[in-house]
């Protein structure tokens, strides 16, 4: 597992960084954050690009803080900080429930949040919740930084509104605080991705939903939100056989990948019943 | 020699202690060294260039770019290499007609599978050597690949033209024949005739891909007067002599050292091509040369395991006494013979019949060529594809004639009281006690409560269902009596070697031919040579792997280590009393016939007087005061060779929870009780038990290689190809009966394959047993989510939907007794379409 040769920066700058990628004429530039995705693509030489441009050594791009009503996540922090953050415990747990999902420990160590939204793998665990919370993505580029909302970011398999010339420097999310959560994921073995996940977050008011949201993962090539359904369950009550009728319609129009792991149609029934039990274990009924 | 006060009081007995292994320490503090920790002044590096197509002509090869390439020194292809190649060796001739392809390391005009190498590149680096494989420019004429097994069977397509078929042998043991037993045909008329049940079952044994940790490697340096080969290998002894022979090389002019080697599980059991390329570059270019595969070549490259499509038929009365078992094989062999791989699946004609009285039996096997990775022994190798078949039989046995599905079995099985027993397929079980281990393991696994709880659920038409998974198993262990080898057409014997070296200082050195990737060898070879000579376990060096220290072995696989090299440790030890008798007697001025042997010391009987094993062999050392004529030494080895073959047996039993909503399939609770006889150290014989369960289970839930419709290997990575952690096994009720083998003077039976032989069976048996009563006929291997969700999908539940649990009502085949069904085949078609698109970019 060798990849082909190439050249390596480690900028100290946002600036410096988006120097380095707009300078590189017809040369091929990829930007590294944790490695765990773009290293074994090189590895398996699915890409060979001529320069390498490491995050690492950008101060200000990790942690996690508060801005007014806003929880701003840094791109370059790691799955692991997201998964045992307080901040986020308390306002997007949905985020933190999907963070704990991730792939096995050293992974979440070296793993960054930015990294998985632009890597933008349908299977990806962090997509759904990001969707779902209302998210929106900063982006710095030559002409100055911009902000996406997560449902324009996410444009198709392995693409997003990130720019090759581009970085994504911080994720900001309004909070859902004392909003329940559960992001139900599905793998034949434990460390897997996705088969399929649903992610689920609610807001209670007595016993029934007041409010929910809820995404899917791995039913498409983009993480999907179901609106629809999120309406159906406003006011509904936690009940099984509530929530079984709201969520229903969960998979339709979804056109889910087929392989080893499931073709269309058995995601489509997953999603259902997935969907289901991460509405319930969200309100506290399981 | 010393005169005590006080008799010397026997030091503790070591064999039979739980002590943790002392070649750990060096392992887990980053001591070890593997083939590719090694590096040789001026080593070279190789990079394989692998076929993408399955099956192709090769009508060119441009190796000029790779050769201008920096760093490069040699660019090999099947035509330079057309004459000293040879043809990769098939030590296994099941029977004389055995049709074998020629198989050349690198590919000379054809490639059969995708993978298979067909060019070799040198170079001063492996960076500078995987990026000019890159540049070979090779062009193919594709051609249609054979995947299906049955259907390569029917040589519509024929893969080598000069075999003429894609059938490598027929092998049959039959009972009537063999004056074993009665002919089966008449048996199963009989059965029909009587009003008896005849079930028959098509069932299919998934791929497996061994997965060892450590990929494979070599380094192999040709400077000296020898050619040294460091190997990942099992079989450091049996490769010299295979590869001396295929590539004509003077045996005394190669020796093969196997490092730390990092787990085979019968992958590393081979002789690989890419081992000959690198021995054949090195000689050609005078420089030492390493190899070491990536991981995404090794799953397409290192040999399989299973692969079959198994035709079974039982008989029995309609009070469950079986009375034929017919056995009907697919083996699925991929496109070369490996070198055992041809008589791997034959190792079933023994095990069929497992732990029962058969009366008749038939075992008819076809070996056959897909244009797929070549299979070989993988954990179990034969056995596990055996008591996978029998004991489903037993089950669905049980369901067809509504009988609890234990009851059955000791309806059949041999009793305690009737060993040794010569069974259907010929072989003599030295002992066992099947009720004793199946009493222990229904007591913990708290059987009739989770029937009861079975019962419930059905009745409550709970989402979750619960099934109960039995496997009593045995298998032959012990390889091999070399007489049955040599009947069996094997190539070589079954003994194993092993010599003891008393060091002057009193240490002592245990060379073993049987040599250890991982299991343990170096403690528990250490406390048997503690309790033979009485010397201090720390005082004893295991010395192995390297054919100029351990000169002669038969290596490790087959369970056959403690059973065949422990004896022959034991043996030697034996042969160095002897020895030192006579100079003890010498020495203490005693008749030889006075002394006796214990605790490390030879006493006067009745006396104090005593000499010592430490004092005895520095006596040899100075060779001062010998006895007249005898040579100085107390050094001694030995060669065993086993008469029979030992049988472990145990029984094993899993709760099994489908999730009826999704397929999911928990394994929820495993309890296994085996019979192993007697345990030289148990932590590393339950250790044993444990990875075997694991590799079982994988099989029966997880693990399959699954080719596309062009002969790719679409689980071809670790993100595809399932291999559970410990995180997907629940807490393993692990516990031992003994009754110890006859075959030995340990009494040891051997345990490195029991768990996976034994497990697979009992995690498919209780998925069923969890969703028969909703009309399940059958669940494939791996009992992926989606299949078992099909399964459902396509069921009619039984009429009376609560059917008994437990009792098999509601489980008779919708399709009548005697519909062959495939089980996998049908379930799984779906799959064989199945891309995943995404798969190349996700990590
Ligand atoms: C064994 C293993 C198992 C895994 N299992 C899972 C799993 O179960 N669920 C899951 O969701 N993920 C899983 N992952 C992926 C993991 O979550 C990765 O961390 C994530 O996909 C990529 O994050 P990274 O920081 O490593 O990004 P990198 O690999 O460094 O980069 C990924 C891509 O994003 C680009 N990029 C990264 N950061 C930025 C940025 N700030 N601006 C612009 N472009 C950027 C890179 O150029 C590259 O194209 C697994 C990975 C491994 C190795």
């Amino acid at each position: 597992m060798i990849p082909a040769a190439f050249d390596y920066q480690a900028p100290a700058s946002v600036e410096e960084a988006l120097q380095l990628l707009s300078g590189g004429g017809d040369t091929e530039i990829k930007v590294l954050a944790g490695g765990q995705s773009l290293l074994p693509v090189l590895k398996m030489r699915l890409a060979a690009p001529d320069l390498v441009v490491d995050l690492a050594k950008i101060p200000g791009l990790t942690g996690i803080r508060e801005d007014g009503d806003r929880i701003v996540v840094g791109a370059m922090t790691t799955h692991h900080e997201v998964a045992n953050d307080p901040l986020v415990a308390e306002h997007l747990l949905l985020l933190q429930e999907a963070a704990k999902t991730v792939a096995d420990p050293q992974v979440r160590h070296r793993g960054t949040l930015g990294g998985a939204l632009v890597h933008a793998d349908p299977a990806g665990d962090l997509l759904a919740p990001v969707l779902a919370l209302d998210a929106e993505l900063v982006i710095s580029g030559a002409a100055g930084r911009r902000t996406v909302p997560a449902a324009e970011f996410f444009q198709g398999l392995f693409t997003t509104a990130v720019g090759e010339d581009e970085i994504l420097t911080e994720i900001r999310f309004p909070r859902h605080t004392g909003w329940g959560a559960r992001y139900e994921k599905f793998t034949r073995v434990v460390q897997q991705w996705s088969v399929v996940s649903v992610a689920a977050s609610v807001r209670m008011d007595g016993g029934a939903i007041a409010e929910a949201v809820v995404a899917l993962t791995n039913m498409g090539s983009t993480p999907i939100r179901a609106s629809s359904v999120e309406q159906a369950l406003a006011g509904c009550a936690a009940t099984a056989e509530a929530v079984g009728a709201a969520v229903a319609g969960v998979a339709e129009g979804t056109s889910p990948p087929a392989d080893l792991n499931g073709d269309a149609d058995y995601r489509r029934q997953l999603a259902v019943v997935l969907a289901r039990r991460a509405v319930l274990a969200a309100a506290g009924v399981s | 020699m010393t005169t005590t006060e006080a008799r010397p009081s026997t030091p503790e007995k070591e064999v039979g202690k739980a002590r943790t292994r002392k070649e750990d320490q060096r392992l887990i503090t980053g001591r070890s060294r593997y083939t590719d920790s090694i590096s040789l002044t001026g080593m070279l590096h190789l990079a394989m260039v692998r076929s993408p197509f399955a099956h192709a002509r090769i009508t060119g090869i441009d190796v000029g770019a790779a050769k201008a390439a920096d760093g490069v020194i040699a660019v090999l292809t099947g035509a330079d290499l057309a004459d000293t190649q040879g043809s990769l060796p098939n030590a296994w001739p099941i029977v004389p007609e055995q049709k074998a392809p020629a198989h050349p390391s690198i590919a000379v005009d054809t490639v059969n599978f995708a993978g298979e190498v067909v060019a070799a590149v040198v170079a001063r680096t492996p960076q500078a050597a995987r990026d000019a494989a890159e540049l070979v420019d090779v062009d193919y004429d594709e051609l249609a690949p054979v995947l299906d097994l049955a259907e390569a069977a029917t040589d519509a397509t024929v893969i080598h033209p000069d075999l003429g078929t894609n059938v490598s042998a027929h092998f049959v043991f039959d009972s009537a024949q063999a004056g074993t037993g009665g002919d089966v045909d008449a048996a199963i008329e009989q059965t029909r005739a009587d009003g008896g049940v005849v079930v028959e079952r098509t069932l299919r044994q998934n791929r497996l891909i061994p997965a060892f940790m450590e990929p494979r490697s070599w380094v192999c340096d040709p400077t000296g007067d020898q050619i040294v080969l460091y190997a990942a290998t099992q079989i450091p002894h049996v490769l010299r002599v295979l590869l001396a022979l295929t590539l004509g090389i003077s045996e005394s002019k190669l020796r093969i050292i196997a490092p730390d080697v990092g787990g085979g599980f019968g992958g590393k059991l081979q002789v690989n091509p890419e081992e000959v390329i690198t021995l054949l570059a090195a000689t050609r270019l005078g420089k030492p040369v390493k190899y070491t595969e990536t991981r995404s070549e090794s799953m397409v490259a290192a040999h399989h395991g299973r692969d079959q499509i198994q035709k079974l038929t039982m008989s029995a009365t309609r009070d469950g006494k079986i009375t034929g078992f017919k056995v009907q094989l697919l083996a699925d062999m991929g496109a070369y013979l490996a070198v055992l791989g041809g008589g791997v699946p034959a190792l079933g004609a023994f095990m069929f019949n497992a732990i029962y009285k058969i009366p008749a039996y038939q075992f008819d096997l076809t070996t056959v060529f897909t244009n797929k990775t070549w299979t070989d022994a993988y954990r179990g190798a034969g056995r596990p594809e055996a008591t996978f078949g029998v004991e489903r039989m037993l089950d669905e046995l049980a369901a067809e004639l509504a009988m609890e599905p234990l009851e059955l079995r000791q309806l059949n099985w041999i009793k305690h009281e009737e060993f040794p027993f010569t069974t259907v397929s010929g072989l003599q079980y030295d002992s066992g006690n099947y009720e004793a281990a199946t009493a222990k393991a229904k007591e913990l696994f708290g059987y009739d409560e989770l029937r009861a709880e079975q019962q419930r659920r059905r009745e409550s038409g709970d989402p979750v269902q619960l099934g109960i998974g039995i496997s009593t198993f045995t298998e032959m262990c012990g390889l091999a009596p070399s007489r049955i080898l040599g009947a069996l057409a094997y190539a070589a014997g079954g003994w194993e070697a092993a010599s003891i070296r008393m060091l002057p200082t009193g240490k002592v050195e245990v060379v073993t031919g049987s040599t250890p990737h991982g299991q343990g060898h170096e403690t528990a070879w250490s406390q048997i040579v503690a309790d033979q000579l009485g010397v201090p376990f720390e005082d004893i060096e295991v010395l192995h792997g390297d054919t100029q220290i351990a000169p002669k072995g038969m290596d490790t696989y087959g369970s056959r280590s403690l059973v065949v090299g422990g004896q022959a440790v034991i043996n030697a030890a034996q042969k160095v009393i002897e020895k030192a008798k006579p100079l003890a007697a010498h020495l203490l001025e005693a008749s030889a016939d006075d002394l006796e042997f214990a605790g490390g010391k030879f006493t006067v009987k009745g006396t104090d007087t005593s000499i010592s094993m430490p004092e005895l062999a520095f006596a040899a050392f100075a060779a001062h005061n010998l006895p007249d004529g005898m040579e100085p030494s107390l050094d001694s080895e030995a060669t065993f060779d086993p008469v029979t073959f030992s049988f472990p047996h145990g029984t094993h039993l899993a709760a099994m929870e489908v999730d009826t909503e999704t397929g999911m399939v928990k394994l929820r609770k495993y309890v296994c009780v085996d019979d192993i006889g007697n345990v030289v150290n148990p932590l590393i014989a339950e250790g044993q038990v444990h990875g075997g369960l694991a590799q079982g289970i994988a099989q029966a839930m997880f693990e399959d290689a699954v080719f596309d419709e062009q002969g790719t290997l679409v689980s071809g990575s670790f993100v595809d190809y399932l291999v559970p952690s410990a995180a997907d096994l629940p807490h393993f009720d692990t516990a031992m009966t003994t009754t110890p083998s006859t075959t030995n003077t340990l009494g040891v039976k051997g345990v490195g394959e029991a768990g996976t032989i034994a497990s697979t069976p009992a995690i498919v048996n209780g998925a069923i047993d969890a969703v028969r009563h909703l009309g399940v006929a059958d669940l494939p291997m791996p009992l992926s989510p989606w299949a078992v969700w099909r399964a459902l999908q396509g069921a009619t539940p039984a009429s009376g939907s609560a059917a008994a649990a437990g009792t098999g009502l509601g489980g008779n085949d919708p399709g009548g007794t005697e519909s062959a069904r495939m089980g996998a085949g049908g379930v799984a078609d779906g799959r064989d379409s199945a891309s995943d698109k995404t798969e190349g970019d996700r990590a």
